[in-house]
């Protein structure tokens, strides 16, 4: 048995057989071949080695023809690496002796060589790397072709392992068959972590090296509530663990008995719960769990899913099931949030040195107006359906949120000229989520319905920390005095200027912050669905008074650990758990 | 013919040394010779007819390297081999460029 700590990140007990999937998708088989197999292994080795050299040629020729010989030399190259009699050697002595796959032996052996040029002093050679890497997916494009296993067609139920998920792989996730994730990378409010938190999968992120030693079909144990990861557990361990798996069970049951109960504090205060989605499919959970409506509505799935970019049809389509589905209750869909971390089907940002700080979001929307055009377009048709609103993501300065509010009109007429019969009051709001947004905030509730503070990347900027590096993982803390200090600000102007306010980022479903967003004086949470019965709980089970008290002394505190040890407290002493 | 055994020692002369392309030119180069070619550096032996292998010599300008063949064409291997070091794999900037040439119709002046 080996226990290895993580980052949890999605609550919930998973136990399964691991999964191993490579950084670039592929499913490496983990199994020995048989001694039988050897020649037919190698010799299926042979062919995919004929099929990328001459895959190779072709593209030496075909740069040649274009840009000249000299362009076309690293091709030369790269096809003498493939015939390279010591590559030959050691993959056959990898197959041959130690009954790897062809598949595991290409990948080992490659790597093996790009770590040593990744070694090396020589600038040049160490970006030769990147080479070495390229022929390996070349070689494993060709071993995997036929049984390339797709994430989205797991067969079995399985524990998902990865070095990173990135969001498009993230998403092409059976829901049904993927019992938990371990990343090794990755870090607390990374999209990762949210996704998995959306889909209500037990995720445990930033384990660190840990690939090396799982293989597939080992047996795991995913505990996404102490981020722990247990490799072969005992048995011991493992009846424990399944003990858990029930509790989790039972307690869930009972908290949906809260779903009917009005959503308000105990002196009768309401408070608006809302719930955030990734795609449709997510409504009828909402729905059962007694969501006041969806809160945030990530569009970027419609993105990341697949390999082209989506059409008005298919955006129109997905925000039309998601507000019929949720009748007349507020549906706020927040425009095109993509860039940075979550890059989907189609480069529209070229490589940046500081990603976050660089062309996304709103900010990506507005240099691509087409693209941005597209989903207004898509978001007015659909909102005669139910009761829509648009929210523009990472507003930094004034002239961006006139400039999306002025297209959003010019889309409306269009629309019109067009014969469509759209309403022309749809609300408008901004997600609160740079610093300089909250500077400004006066001026910008000037021109705005409703503001969405956005906990994740608010803190990020505010501390100057990266959420996925998990260098600095650490150091984020989405309870830090300083990051209170700017939400405060927030609702207080929200208030004083009579425009609702909510908070839609990871803050609001986690149970002691909520305490304190009440009492700051937040009245409407947008949360994870699975959060929902919680949080109701929660308030159910406070007065305002109780809360502004807690909220007034953190206003006083030094420190993010301060906040939270206090915040732990309060809450055990005002919302017990009754049956822990 | 018998076999016979050879060595060399030569520069590496190019400035950006013995990277993909001149392993690239070395290996075929030395595949059509049918000795086996070893190059010697600092007590290690690299296969001459492996462009991994060369590659990882990392030979920047200025190394001197062994060659060492063996086989019954060691020496006309070597020969082929020490010359295309010495033409610094066909990267050699043939003249530095002076002033005068390197501003002549460019755009900035």
């Amino acid at each position: 048995m080996q226990v290895l700590q993580g980052i949890a990140v999605s609550p919930g007990i998973a136990i399964g057989e691991a999964l191993v999937v490579d950084t670039e998708g592929f499913i490496l088989p983990q199994h020995r071949i048989a001694h039988s197999e050897v020649d037919a292994e190698l010799a299926r080795l042979d062919l995919a080695m004929e099929a990328v050299a001459d895959d190779i040629g072709r593209d030496r020729e075909s740069v040649a023809e274009q840009l000249g010989d000299e362009y076309a030399a690293i091709f030369s190259a790269h096809q003498q690496m493939m015939c390279d009699p010591h590559l030959r050697t050691r993959l056959e002595a990898l197959i041959r002796e130690n009954l790897c796959p062809p598949e595991v032996a290409v990948a080992k052996t490659l790597r093996g060589y790009a770590r040593k040029f990744q070694q090396m002093d020589n600038a040049y050679l160490a970006e030769r790397a990147h080479d070495l890497r390229d022929l390996e997916q070349r070689l494993l494009d060709y071993l995997m072709a036929r049984q390339r296993p797709s994430l989205s067609k797991l067969t079995d139920p399985a524990i998902i392992l990865a070095h990173d998920l990135t969001p498009s792989q993230t998403a092409k996730l059976d829901r049904h068959k993927v019992l938990g994730f371990v990343t090794e990378a990755g870090g607390e409010g990374g999209h990762t972590a949210i996704l998995a938190k959306g889909l209500e999968i037990p995720a445990v992120v930033g384990v660190g090296q840990m690939l090396v030693n799982v293989v597939c079909g080992s047996h795991l144990i995913v505990d996404g509530d102490q981020g722990t990861v247990i490799i072969k557990p005992d048995a011991a361990t493992l009846s424990s663990y399944q003990e858990k798996c029930e509790q989790h069970r039972s307690r869930s049951l009972r908290l949906q008995q809260l779903r009917d109960l009005p959503c308000e504090t105990r002196d009768g205060t309401r408070i608006q719960l809302l719930a955030n989605i990734e795609f449709p499919q997510e409504v009828p959970t909402c729905i059962e769990r007694g969501a006041g409506g969806i809160g945030l509505y990530r569009t970027e799935f419609l993105y990341l899913g697949s390999d082209t970019e989506p059409t008005e049809e298919t955006h129109y389509q997905a925000y039309r099931e998601v507000l019929q589905a949720m009748q007349q209750r507020p549906v706020v869909i927040r425009t095109l949030d993509l860039g940075a971390d979550k890059m989907g089907y189609a480069s529209l940002v070229a490589d940046e040195h500081n990603p976050f700080l660089g062309l996304r979001s709103i900010r990506l929307s507005l240099r691509n107006l087409d693209l941005f055009r597209t989903q207004l377009r898509a978001i007015l048709r659909a909102s005669p359906f139910g009761s829509a609103r648009i929210m523009f993501p990472l507003v930094t300065t004034l002239l961006e949120l006139r400039q999306a509010k002025l297209l959003l009109r010019e889309t409306m007429e269009d629309l019109q000229d067009e014969g469509h019969s759209i309403p022309t009051d749809i609300p408008i709001g901004m997600m609160v989520e740079v610093p300089a947004a909250v500077m400004m905030i006066d001026h910008f509730l000037r021109e705005v319905d409703f503001v969405s503070i956005g906990t994740n990347d608010l803190t990020q900027y505010t501390l100057a920390v990266d959420r996925s590096n998990k260098e600095v993982a650490d150091l984020y803390h989405a309870c830090d005095p300083a990051v209170i200090k700017l939400i405060d600000m927030t609702l207080k102007a929200a208030r004083a200027a009579n425009i609702p306010a909510n908070v839609c980022g990871q803050m609001s479903g986690t149970p002691h912050l909520a305490l304190l967003l009440l009492g700051l004086g937040l009245r409407g949470f947008s949360v994870p669905p699975a959060a929902i019965p919680e949080i109701k709980r929660i308030c159910r089970s406070v007065t305002l008074d109780q809360c502004e008290t807690v909220a007034a002394h953190v206003l006083e505190m030094e420190s993010a650990r301060e906040v939270d040890n206090y915040l732990q407290e309060q809450l055990r002493q005002l919302a017990p758990q009754t049956n822990t | 013919m018998a076999d016979q055994t050879a060595t060399r020692l030569v520069t590496v002369r190019n400035e950006a040394g013995i990277h993909a392309r001149p392993a690239d030119l070395l290996v075929r180069l030395a595949d059509k010779f049918e000795s086996d070619i070893q190059i010697l550096k600092n007590g290690e032996t690299y296969d001459g007819k492996s462009i991994l292998s060369i590659m990882t010599l990392a030979a920047g300008q200025n190394t001197q390297l062994v060659l060492q063949a063996n086989g019954p064409d060691a020496e006309n291997a070597l020969d082929a081999l020490a010359e295309l070091f010495e033409r610094g794999f066909d990267e050699m900037i043939v003249s530095q460029p002076t002033k005068d040439q390197s501003t002549e119709g460019s755009v900035d002046r």
